[in-house]
C-alpha cells in the first residue's frame, strides 16, 4: 500500500476526513444495523412476543370473546380464577388433568423410541461398508417432507377397519378379528392387565381414590389403542430428521479416534458405548429437546384423528386449548388463553429439567 | 497391521458374528425403509381406487390398464370386486376429477402464492437482519439476538388465540395479507442467516469499504449473492413449512373456504361425520404431496444440510 504512489496521494487528500470518518462510520453501522434488523424485529414482536404477553394479559380476565373489546365492561380482572378452575380446583380440572395424562403418554412413548430408532438408523447408515446410504437416507426422510395433515389422514386410511393394517394381519392369522383401531378408548395398560385376569373391580379399593380430577385407575389406563396410533405416527413422521441429525453428528467425529480404540483393542460395542454415545451427548441433547417441545404442543394430528368417540383419551392439551377457545356451546378465550400459558411453562420446565438429566453441559454458542 | 499376529481361528469367529450382525443390520434397514415408503405407494394406489375399493381391497397396488368409472352405465357405484383382482386394480381418475372440478384448484393456487409470498419476505427480512446481527455493531445488537432465540421457545398453540384476537382487531383476519404478514420473518431463518454471513470472510466486505461503498450497497451487491447456498436453504425450508402449514392457517383463514391451503382444505374433502370419503382425502393428499417431493427429490442436499445445520446449531 505505501509503496504506491496512488495510494498515498489518496491518503494524503482524505486524512483530515478520515477522523470524522470513524465516527461517521460507527453512525452508518448503527442506523444500517437498525434499518436491517428493523423489519424482521417488528413483526416477530407484533406477532411472536405482543400475543404472548395478550395471552397472558387475557388469562387474568373473564373475557370469553364474545364481547366487543372496545365497550367498558368488555372484561373484568379476575386474578388466578381461570387457572385455579382448570388447574387447581374447578369444575374442569378433570378434563384438563386428562389432557395432561394424554399428553404426558404419548410425550414418554415418542420421544425415547423416536430418538433410539433415529441412533441405531444413524450408526447402521454411518457403516463405511452399507451400500445404498442415500437410497436409505432418502426413504427413512421421505415422511417428513410432506404435510403433517397429509400424514394423518394416511394414517387413518392405514388403520381404518377393512384398511392396510387390518388386512395384513388378517392375512398372517386367519382367526384375528378386525379392530376398530381409531376409536378405540382401551388403555394398553389396562389391556395388558386384563389378560393376567386384572381389571377394575379386582386391582384393589386404590383404584377408585380421586387424584387431581381423576380415579387412580385413569391414571395408570396408558395410552388408548386410538392414541398409540397417533404415536405410531409421529415416530414415523419425526425418526427420519432425527436420522439426519445425528448422521450429520456421527460424520462429525474423525475416523482417527476409532483408530485408536482398535488399536487399543476396543470391540465395536465398546466404541460405540465409550465413544461415540459420550461424543454424541450434545446432539441426543438437542434431538430430545425438539422431541419434547414437539410432541407437548401435538395438534395436528389429534385434530384429524380424533372423533367424538375418543375424544376423552385423545385430547392434547394442545388441543384442549383449541377446543376451550373455538369449540363447543360456550367458547371461552380467557380460560384458553390459561391453559395455553400453563402448557408454555410445562414446556419451559420440562425443557431445563431435561438439561439437567440428559446434560447440556456442552457450551451451544 | 496388528492383526496379522491374531491367530487364524477367532478371526474367523469373530467373522461370522461381523457377517450376522451386518445381515440383522441391513435387515433391520430395509424393514424400515418399507415401514416408511409402502404407506405412500398404498396411498398414491388407493387414490385412483373408488371408495368402496379403498375399504375392501386397500392391499391392491398394481394398477393395470384398463381404467374404470366408478359408476356404471345405469350410475350405480361399482363394486370392489369389480375394480379389484388380487394385486391388482383397474384405476379411475373419478376421485380426481371431482376434487378438481370443486374447489381444490383454488386451494392449491392459495397454497402456492402464500408460500411464496412468506419465502420471499422471509428471505429478504432474515438475511437483513441476520446480516446486521452477524456484522453490524450497533446498539442493541446482542439484546436482539437473543430475544429472536427466546422466540424460538414460545410455543405456537400460546400464540393461536392473541393472533387471532390481533389480526380482528386489525381487520385482517380470513385475508391473504393476515397471514402473509403474521409469517413474514421467522427467528429460526434469521439464525441460519446469521451464522452464514459470520463463516464468510470479513476482508470481502472491507474491501468494498475502502472502495467507498455503504452498507446498504455491499449487503445487496456483494454480500448476498455469495450467500446463495444459505439462502437456498432457508428458501426450501420456509416454502415447505408454509406449503404444509395447518394451524396457523386455521386460525388465520379458516373463516373463508375461498381462502384455505391445501392442509385446510383436506380437512374438508373428509367430509363430515364419521363416514370418510377415503378416495377424495387420498386424491387430495397426493396432489398435496407431489410439489414437496419433488422439491426433495431435487434438492435433496440443501434439506440434509438445512437440518444438519439445525442440528449442529444445537
Amino acid at each position: 500500500m505505501a509503496d504506491s504512489p496512488q495510494a498515498s496521494v489518496a491518503l494524503d487528500g482524505s486524512l483530515p476526513p478520515q477522523v470524522t470518518t470513524k465516527s461517521q462510520q460507527k453512525r452508518a453501522d448503527t442506523i444500517a444495523g437498525l434499518t436491517f434488523v428493523g423489519p424482521a424485529m417488528l413483526v416477530l414482536f407484533v406477532f411472536l412476543i405482543l400475543p404472548l404477553l395478550v395471552a397472558l394479559f387475557f388469562s387474568f380476565t373473564d373475557w370469553s370473546g364474545t364481547r366487543p373489546l372496545d365497550s367498558p365492561d368488555a372484561y373484568d380482572y379476575v386474578g388466578f380464577d381461570n387457572y385455579e378452575r382448570w388447574v387447581i380446583d374447578g369444575r374442569r380440572v378433570d378434563d384438563f388433568y386428562r389432557a395432561i395424562r394424554n399428553t404426558v403418554y404419548y410425550v414418554i412413548g415418542v420421544v425415547p423410541i423416536q430418538t433410539m430408532v433415529a441412533l441405531v438408523l444413524a450408526v447402521i447408515v454411518n457403516q463405511k461398508w452399507l451400500r445404498g446410504k442415500t437410497f436409505f437416507r432418502t426413504a427413512f426422510y421421505f415422511p417428513s417432507i410432506t404435510s403433517s395433515i397429509v400424514v394423518s389422514f394416511i394414517f387413518l386410511f392405514l388403520f381404518s377397519g377393512g384398511g392396510p393394517i387390518n388386512t395384513i394381519i388378517e392375512a398372517i392369522n386367519p382367526r384375528y378379528e378386525p379392530v376398530s383401531w381409531t376409536t378405540n378408548n382401551d388403555g394398553i395398560f389396562h389391556l395388558a392387565l386384563e389378560t393376567i385376569g386384572i381389571d377394575e373391580d379386582n386391582a384393589g379399593g386404590w383404584t377408585d381414590a380421586e387424584v387431581l380430577g381423576l380415579d387412580l385407575w385413569d391414571w395408570v389406563a396408558g395410552p388408548s389403542v386410538a392414541l398409540s396410533t397417533i404415536m405410531a405416527l409421529a415416530v414415523w413422521t419425526t425418526t427420519g430428521t432425527l436420522m439426519i441429525i445425528y448422521l450429520s453428528a456421527l460424520q462429525g467425529i474423525p475416523s482417527s479416534v476409532y483408530e485408536a480404540a482398535e488399536v487399543d483393542g476396543a470391540t465395536g460395542w465398546a466404541q460405540f458405548r465409550f465413544i461415540t454415545l459420550p461424543l454424541l451427548r450434545p446432539t441426543t441433547f438437542f434431538v430430545v429437546t425438539l422431541g419434547l417441545i414437539g410432541t407437548f404442543q401435538v395438534f395436528d394430528q389429534i385434530y384429524v384423528l380424533q372423533n367424538d368417540q375418543t375424544a376423552r383419551t385423545t385430547t392434547s392439551v394442545a388441543y384442549l386449548v383449541y377446543s376451550t377457545a373455538f369449540e363447543g356451546t360456550s367458547p371461552n378465550l380467557a380460560e384458553a388463553s390459561a391453559i395455553a400459558i400453563v402448557l408454555f411453562l410445562i414446556i419451559f420446565v420440562a425443557t431445563i429439567l431435561q438439561r439437567r438429566f440428559v446434560g447440556g453441559d456442552q457450551d451451544e454458542t | 497391521m496388528t492383526t496379522t499376529t491374531v491367530t487364524p481361528q477367532p478371526k474367523t469367529s469373530t467373522n461370522t458374528v461381523r457377517v450376522t450382525l451386518s445381515a440383522l443390520a441391513i435387515g433391520f434397514l430395509i424393514l424400515f425403509a418399507l415401514i416408511q415408503t409402502m404407506p405412500f405407494v398404498l396411498t398414491v394406489a388407493n387414490s385412483f381406487k373408488c371408495d368402496a375399493a379403498v375399504e375392501n381391497r386397500p392391499m391392491a397396488f398394481v394398477p393395470n390398464f384398463s381404467t374404470i368409472s366408478c359408476r356404471n352405465a345405469e350410475g350405480v357405484f361399482v363394486s370392489a370386486d369389480a375394480q379389484v383382482d388380487g394385486l391388482f386394480f383397474s384405476p379411475s381418475v373419478d376421485g380426481y376429477n371431482r376434487i378438481l372440478d370443486d374447489q381444490l384448484p383454488r386451494w392449491a393456487f392459495n397454497t402456492a402464492f402464500l408460500s411464496v409470498a412468506v419465502t420471499l419476505l422471509r428471505v429478504v427480512f432474515d438475511s437483513m437482519a441476520g446480516y446486521a446481527l452477524a456484522r453490524l455493531k450497533f446498539p442493541g445488537n446482542r439484546i436482539f439476538f437473543f430475544v429472536i432465540l427466546g422466540t424460538m421457545m414460545i410455543p405456537g398453540v400460546v400464540l393461536l388465540i392473541p393472533r387471532f384476537l390481533l389480526l380482528k382487531q386489525l381487520g385482517l383476519l380470513s385475508t391473504y395479507q393476515g397471514y402473509i404478514i403474521t409469517l413474514a420473518a421467522d427467528a429460526f431463518g434469521i439464525l441460519l442467516m446469521k451464522q452464514f454471513f459470520e463463516s464468510i470472510p470479513k476482508e470481502i466486505e472491507e474491501a468494498s469499504m475502502v472502495d467507498g461503498a455503504n452498507r446498504f450497497v455491499i449487503f445487496f451487491r456483494i454480500v448476498l449473492p455469495m450467500a446463495t447456498p444459505a439462502l437456498t436453504a432457508l428458501t426450501i425450508f420456509s416454502f415447505q413449512g408454509n406449503w404444509n402449514n395447518f394451524m396457523d392457517a386455521l386460525i388465520i383463514l379458516g373463516g373463508k373456504t375461498d381462502l384455505y391451503n391445501l392442509p385446510l382444505g383436506l380437512t374438508v374433502l373428509r367430509g363430515s361425520g364419521q363416514d370418510i370419503q377415503y378416495d377424495l382425502v387420498l386424491a387430495g393428499s397426493v396432489i398435496t404431496t407431489i410439489p414437496m417431493a419433488l422439491i426433495f427429490l431435487f434438492f435433496q442436499r440443501y434439506f440434509v444440510e438445512g437440518i444438519s445445520y439445525s442440528g449442529l446449531k444445537g
